[in-house]
């Protein structure tokens, strides 16, 4: 039996199987060695990350490379990249789960889980180059006996309620989305460990219809908002640019050039991971060509507007004729800093460009290389957005360079790590793909089959 | 009573069975019935006549508590500590619009979460219909349908001869 043209999974498998096959993951799982493997790298990095933050707490933010203009630079640079890769897994879930894309199933659950991790290693940024991280509680409204309260007129405050809100919207709606796949893993493990560990998370789901009817309710209605507050979310983060009157930010464009550039960088990091476990647990019948094919077609769109907002940068600056804007506009593309400008622009937009070929895009390591080219890119962009501007702003007298240092390098590598182990543990721990939404596309697939 | 049991459990294997089970149930007379599936089946609950809509006024009463709890923080604030910068406005709802927008939508899917577990009085880890022996199918590929001890038309030989009659795989009297 072969797959029709409309079909995105191969329906010649039985639901049973599809159950039997994910919950064998965490239950049996059946890639240990690269597993620990993959573990290995990703605690080596943690520790790197670690080593970074005590030398950062014992000795202050100087030993990164931030100086008087450029205030901020990988702290915040960072920041906004690896927020901007988690807004992919809220939208792939949420926004594709209302407009009813079937394949969004096989993709939805690891896209969400890497949406938390990548919250937490952006979270953790903002913290750590405080300065004086400890008084991070001085972000809440609270009764202090110096009668001080905070100013909730600057970005700068907003952004702690922004990524907090995300943070535990996304616990949540991750949660609900996966209690009853837990309930589907306790009842299928034999072991009284497993059978406790899932039986516990599960909170005891029996899959009642009323609760059922309950839970689609909720969890829709959880979608439906989820994904204005990933536009609010990348917005805000714009914001802390934007509402600066500094050449190449003071610009309402802004908002919707971040919000894309997070999809964009996002939903390569998605192709990557589908990529990655697809190899790595023999996944081919439920994330198959169709999917890459489908996640190349978004990449390539996302990336298109994306492009759009480079262009409008370019016409903003000359539009307006301000002398200071257009000075920006050099030193981006003629500057110190150019290769940054240039780099971004190749890195996003040049190897994009195969995903216009069928072939390419169903083929797994060409999305990976592409994907990752992206990735680069993007972290390329975020990059130039801040320096350039900082480095020379309006004062000639106090133009000046950024470089890093070994510290903020060892720092972001290291938030690589905190992503990959939690990551991984997820993956060990928690069936990976949604298992009831797979095995309901895959019955419709069937019973359109059958007419 | 102590001996009375929970009820009686038959196992179907397709959407379209337990569909159809369900329906000639209710024709039956049946009320205080349940059905178990691995996915949400809308046609189910709508054969069962099943609904709720409390979920969405849950969302709603949540988006309203934290929308007014977000303007009143800032605007209190804003009085209780008055910053002048620049003689900006000190109640300006543009300024204030992104931390209402958050806490609207945060608030929201908090009472999302909470009101979907006690509406469904969970967590509750054991729960007699956990005793049924195939019962651990139900979240894999089979479908349940109970009809519980407490329907006034409750009968041990003809409920179970009903059920029998729909095409039940397996049928299995589930004690409380």
């Amino acid at each position: 039996m072969t797959a029709s043209a409309t079909d995105i999974l191969p329906t010649d498998q039985s639901i049973g199987d599809v159950s039997s096959q994910l919950t064998g993951i965490p239950l049996h799982f059946p890639a240990r060695r690269q597993w620990w493997i993959a573990m290995a790298v990703a605690i080596a990095l943690l520790a790197l990350f670690i080593v970074s933050v005590v030398e950062l707490f014992t000795r202050g933010v100087g030993i990164w490379g931030l100086n008087v203009p450029v205030t901020w630079a990988f702290a915040i640079h960072n920041y906004v990249w690896w927020l901007g890769i988690g807004h992919a897994g809220t939208l792939i879930s949420a926004l594709l789960l209302l407009t009813g894309s079937e394949w969004r199933n096989s993709l939805n659950r690891f896209a969400e889980t890497m949406t938390l991790f990548a919250v937490v290693c952006a979270g953790i940024y903002p913290v750590i180059h405080l300065g004086r991280p400890w008084y991070l509680y001085w972000m809440f409204p609270y009764p202090a006996t110096m009668d001080v309260w905070p100013q909730f007129r600057s970005p700068l405050e907003w952004d702690i309620w922004a990524v907090l809100t995300y943070l535990s919207v996304s616990v949540l709606f991750w949660y609900t989305g996966l209690i009853p796949d837990l309930a589907n893993a306790r009842d299928r493990a034999r072991r009284r460990g497993w059978q406790v560990f899932f039986g516990i998370l599960a909170l005891g789901w029996r899959g009642s219809t009323i609760h059922w009817h309950r839970w689609s309710r909720t969890y829709r209605i959880m979608a439906a908002i989820a994904v204005p507050l990933v536009v609010s979310v990348h917005s805000e983060i714009s914001l802390l640019f934007a509402a600066s009157q500094l050449p190449g930010w003071h610009s309402t464009l802004f908002p919707p050039y971040f919000v894309l550039g997070a999809a964009f960088s996002g939903f390569a990091v998605v192709s990557v991971i589908a990529v990655a476990l697809r190899a790595m647990f023999d996944l081919k019948n439920l994330v198959t060509r169709k999917h890459l094919d489908v996640l190349g077609k978004v990449l390539l769109a996302t990336g298109l507007m994306t492009g759009y907002g480079y262009v409008f940068e370019v016409v903003d600056a000359l539009y307006s004729g301000n002398p200071h804007d257009l000075q920006t506009l050099l030193n981006r593309t003629t500057g110190a800093y150019a290769w940054l400008y240039w780099g971004a622009v190749f890195f996003n937009f040049v190897p994009l460009q195969l995903l216009w070929w069928r072939q390419v895009r169903r083929t797994g390591w060409a999305l990976l290389l592409i994907s990752v080219s992206v990735i680069i890119g993007m972290w390329l962009e975020r990059y130039m957005i801040l320096v350039t501007t900082l480095y020379r702003d309006f004062l000639v007298s106090s133009w000046s360079h950024y470089t890093p240092t070994f510290w903020d390098w060892s720092t972001y590598v290291g938030t690589i790590g905190l992503f990959l182990v939690p990551f991984l543990l997820a993956i060990r721990f928690i069936p990976v793909i949604s298992i009831f939404e797979t095995e309901k596309t895959l019955l419709d697939e069937q019973e359109t089959r059958d007419g | 009573m102590a001996d009375m049991p929970y009820g009686f459990v038959a196992e179907f294997a397709s959407e379209d069975a337990i569909v159809h089970a369900a329906r000639l149930v209710r024709q039956a007379g049946y009320r205080n019935i349940d059905a178990f599936t691995p996915f949400p089946l809308p046609r189910l609950a709508r054969v069962m006549r099943l609904r709720d809509s409390r979920p969405a006024w849950l969302g709603l009463a949540g988006g309203i508590f934290g929308f007014l709890l977000a303007f009143g923080m800032q605007a209190f604030v804003s009085y209780a500590y008055p910053l002048n910068v620049g003689g900006r406005p000190l109640y300006p709802l543009s300024a204030y619009a992104v931390v209402i927008f958050e806490l609207t939508i945060l608030f929201a899917v908090l009472f999302l979460f909470v009101g979907l577990l006690a509406l469904n009085r969970l967590p509750r880890l054991n729960y007699p219909i956990f005793n049924a022996p195939r019962f651990h199918l139900a979240s894999k590929d089979r479908f349940f349908l109970c009809i519980k001890a407490e329907d006034r038309q409750f009968d041990r030989e003809n409920t179970a001869r009903l059920l029998r009659d729909l095409g039940a795989i397996s049928i299995a009297l589930v004690r409380s």
